[in-house]
């Protein structure tokens, strides 16, 4: 693994637009194809929502995100040092339920887990890590 | 994001432009229930330039969908392209959002 780009940004709802450009940079400075990069700016969105909404008791605190590739995959990590939040333990959402009882929680998770190929939590540190994996595509 | 609406056959099309996520669902959601505030109406959503949206830009077509329920109106989607088509297969609203190729199929509400 080759580390590419690297930022820290204070976890504020207002600097996720930020953090998603960031993510998408590094992306397509890495040569991922434009769709893969949609997918990891989705995911990184519906990541560091939740580690701004979430990991931290009194916030903002800090959140860094680190960018890293392989000859085959490209790995996004978002470390903070908020308290234990695994976002992989949530409960997958309803998706065949109607209008009246559909929600929404959960469906950032969900949508993560389905567009990139790899998502892993560690606690390590006093930090959660959570690693987004997607395969890269061959040029 | 850029919100345009017209009326026609009866529907009022909604047309959006850019990308639907945490920093601008707000306005989005904001701007819907300003033009539907009367109620009962029969509400299409054209997607054909929406390039993203994220489960913030889901969770504020939800709402729009139980409250135009809620004041006997409708909601529909049309021309939904690249990621955004892909998060709404995913995403299993098709089972209560009607869902059309374009928006002169959504306005004749003829199958898809």
């Amino acid at each position: 693994m080759t580390r590419t780009a690297e930022s820290t940004f204070i976890a504020s709802i207002d600097n996720i637009p930020q953090m998603v450009a960031f993510v998408s940079d590094a992306a397509t400075a890495a040569g991922v194809h434009p769709r893969r990069v949609m997918h990891l700016e989705l995911a990184t969105e519906e990541a560091v929502t939740n580690i701004c909404s979430y990991a931290y008791e009194v916030p903002p605190g800090r959140l860094s995100i680190r960018v890293s590739r392989s000859a085959d995959t490209l790995r996004v990590e978002f470390i903070d040092n908020g308290v234990p939040f695994d976002p992989l333990a949530a409960d997958a959402p309803d998706l065949q339920a109607d209008l009246e009882n559909r929600e929404v929680g959960g469906l950032g998770i969900f949508l993560i887990r389905r567009l990139l190929d790899e998502v892993h939590y560690h606690r390590r540190d006093d930090q959660n890590i959570l690693s987004l994996v997607i395969k890269h595509d061959p040029a | 994001m850029k919100i345009a609406s017209y009326h026609e056959k009866g529907f009022l099309v909604i047309k959006v432009e850019g990308r639907m996520d945490i920093a601008t669902s707000p306005e989005f959601e904001k701007n819907c229930a300003a033009l539907t505030e009367q109620g009962n109406q029969n509400v299409v959503l054209d997607f054909s330039d929406l390039e993203y949206i994220s489960s913030a830009g889901l969770r504020s077509i939800l709402a729009i969908a139980k409250k135009l329920k809620s004041t006997g109106g409708s909601l529909s989607l049309c021309a939904l392209t690249g990621l955004v088509k892909e998060v709404f297969d995913l995403s299993g609203f098709d089972n209560f959002l009607p869902i059309y190729t374009d928006a002169e199929h959504a306005l004749a509400g003829d199958g898809k």
